[in-house]
């Protein structure tokens, strides 16, 4: 654990409800949250370490591994489910051969899913690296895909 | 200097609001014209999106949408900044039908406001709902909001007034209010909405809340998918702290609030109302059973109000106007408006803020102008991935909680997905089984071990592998969900599985008759 890390940890383990913003923050630091931090996570807020780790995975958002370069997510709720996200999703699985969840071999794109971005009146939505894209048709899930394949080309 | 609104809301800028905005920043410089854009919230006319409304001379605006970026230098090239023609003209915005037809009383102000501007919420009747209730005291400011009739906006419709009162008689020197701003329904978008685009109205309603139960705290619960609400509700609570809207001994009187924003972390079951709680405690978002309600023993064990977005967000305008005003919208034990989001399918989706009683076929077709690919509409779903799938032959019920309730149906967050006929509503089915099964908090076994079933049953079924006892355990395991589910989430996955089910039995390879056997008991 770094100083930076450490301090977060001090400062978040004093308020009453501090571990899911204490993991927000190093998540959004490291992009992962190491496993490694759990024994000292669970004494500095005087939890279990099950606790800690309950909290930990619990949650769609944290993960325990470092993700691809790139993060492509895309909706696969009813409401883009009925403007044919299913084609959407094809392509990315097919043009990157991952699964949801999984991070393509050389390391540089995460596919998840989504469940719901509020763009439903815009949809179907998918989100490059937090910028998020509406309407999205194949071309333009092809041309999402090539922008990040290009950059690291 | 010519003056030029575009929205910033998030559903905008993935429509490349924000790339308009740029591009005709660019043009006016490069003819050396001085302009300023003012970033709004969306009039939620999404299919406009991303709509560009031109100041002319005095206060009249015009329209021109859906603009992309390379519309842009045409537009000017037709003088659109004096209102020249152009085939993307919409004109008054305000005379929109879509907009005329609405009643908007939560909305009244999304789109014309710059949202993190105090000054421009305040002009436009902002605070007068917390001035009054300051005045009238704690009494009156819950009788208003009983006599409004108003019903919690999130799910399951219970009287705001009464959720308050309980918190307000409950004796303990430390309260709270909470806004459940996890709207992780499909097909929802109001409270993002409001959060993005007139984010005051939120803190005001909350403020209100506060001072009529005895609380000075107060926790917007927000889920994570919404960064842009995020920051605008983050500068918003600073702007009030500064400003003195915020903070202890507010306006004078004894009365003192304080307010933080929480971030979820991607748990659709966080937004049910106990498992937000213990969400918003640092742990794990399990549901609670109830009783005791939260509203006696809520966050750490205080009296708590939880109220949506939508429901803190009524309560201004009830405050300025009166809980009879209010009320006077409306039908029977459905009082007031509902902010209607149609989505899905639909030529026109968007925001609808229309008085209770107008039935689901205007909704569909004189608003959302039927579907989007021109096919024939197959099955609405109404009250998000719990609500059930609803054929044609029933969009003539009004939107009321005791009429839908009749077909089962539900307000829910009052959103509104709509499927033309190439939807396969077995399908559908088995993905509400399997989101079911994702999103399971796991306290409960009809939910936790239930939703995992159904699905391999519905994928039987599907495959074409289902005998009739196969179909016999399905009703069996929708009723035991339904019955033995500590919350919403088990006990509602069976409604859009059932009514998939009832409406649309050839999907599933069964006949109308198959299903008549079961349909009395379920």
């Amino acid at each position: 654990m770094d100083q930076k890390i450490e301090d977060l940890l001090a400062f978040y383990s004093t308020k009453p409800n501090g571990l899911i913003p204490f993991y927000h923050k190093v998540q959004e630091e490291l992009g992962y949250i190491p496993k490694e931090f759990i024994p000292q996570i669970a004494s500095s807020f005087n939890l279990s370490q099950a606790e800690v780790y309950g909290v930990l995975t619990f949650y769609a958002d944290f993960r325990t591994q470092p993700p691809g370069k790139n993060i492509l997510r895309i909706c696969r709720a009813e409401a883009c489910q009925s403007n044919g996200c299913h084609k959407l999703i094809k392509k990315a699985k097919e043009a990157l051969r991952i699964d949801f969840g999984q991070t393509s071999a050389d390391g540089q794109v995460t596919l998840l899913p989504t469940f719901c971005f509020g763009n439903c009146a815009n949809g179907p939505s998918v989100s490059l690296n937090g910028k998020l894209y509406g309407r999205v048709d194949v071309q333009k899930m092809e041309k999402l895909i090539a922008s990040i394949q290009q950059c690291y080309a | 200097m010519h003056k030029l609104y575009i929205s910033k809301d998030y559903s905008s800028v993935a429509v490349g609001a924000d790339e308009v905005a740029l591009v005709v920043e660019k043009e006016a410089s490069s003819r050396s014209i001085p302009l300023s854009i003012i970033r709004t919230g969306s009039y939620g006319l999404y299919w406009l999106e991303p709509l560009v409304e031109v100041q002319l001379e005095g206060t009249k605006r015009v329209a021109y949408g859906p603009v992309k970026p390379e519309d842009v230098r045409p537009l000017f090239e037709s003088g659109f900044l004096n209102g020249g023609d152009h085939p993307l003209f919409i004109g008054d915005v305000q005379e929109h039908p879509y907009l005329k037809r609405q009643k908007r009383l939560i909305f009244e102000r999304m789109g014309r406001l710059e949202p993190l501007s105090l000054d421009a919420y305040v002009e436009m009747g902002g605070f007068r709902g917390l001035k009054n209730a300051l005045e009238w005291g704690q009494n009156r400011v819950i009788d208003e909001v009983t006599k409004s009739g108003l019903r919690g906006r999130g799910g399951a419709g219970f009287p705001t007034g009464i959720k308050w009162k309980t918190t307000w008689l409950a004796p303990s020197s430390q309260k709270y209010i909470v806004c459940n701003a996890d709207e992780g329904d499909s097909g929802t978008f109001s409270d993002r909405m409001v959060m993005e685009g007139d984010p005051f109205l939120l803190i005001e309603g909350m403020m209100i809340a506060g001072f009529a139960v005895g609380a000075n705290k107060g926790y917007i619960y927000l889920r994570s998918e919404y960064p842009l609400a995020y920051e605008i509700l983050n500068k918003a609570i600073d702007i009030c702290k500064q400003k003195g809207y915020l903070g202890s001994k507010l306006f004078g009187t004894s009365f003192s609030f304080d307010l933080e924003v929480y971030l979820g972390a991607g748990a659709y079951i966080c937004g049910e109302e106990t498992a937000l709680l213990d969400s918003l405690e640092g742990k794990r978002g399990m549901v609670r059973p109830r009783p005791p309600l939260p509203a006696v023993k809520g966050l750490w064990g205080q009296p708590t109000v939880i109220n949506n977005v939508i429901t803190l967000a009524s309560v201004p305008w009830i405050l300025s106007y009166g809980g009879d005003a209010y009320a006077r919208f409306g039908v029977n034990r459905s009082k007031g408006t509902l902010p209607v989001q149609l989505s899905g399918n639909l030529k026109y989706p968007g925001l609808v803020e229309v008085p209770f009683g107008i039935s689901l076929k205007e909704l569909i077709y004189e608003f959302g102008g039927g579907t989007r690919t021109g096919k024939p509409l197959k099955a609405i779903q109404i009250g998000g991935p719990l609500g059930p799938y609803l054929p044609e032959s029933l969009l003539d019920i009004p939107l009321d909680y005791e009429e839908l309730s009749k077909i089962k149906g539900i307000v829910g967050h009052g959103g509104i997905v709509a499927f033309d006929d190439s939807v396969n509503l077995a399908h559908m089915a088995h993905y509400a089984m399997e989101f079911c099964a994702e999103e399971s908090c796991g306290k409960c076994t009809p939910c936790r071990i239930g939703s995992t079933r159904g699905m391999e049953l519905m994928e039987k079924i599907i495959w074409g592998k289902g005998s009739r006892k196969d179909l016999e355990l399905l009703f069996e395991l929708c009723d035991t969900m339904i019955n033995a589910s500590l919350c919403g989430l088990g006990g509602m996955t069976p409604f859009p599985v059932l009514s998939a089910l009832r409406y649309f039995p050839e999907d599933f390879g069964y006949s109308k008759q198959d299903i008549v056997a079961f349909a009395t008991t379920n």
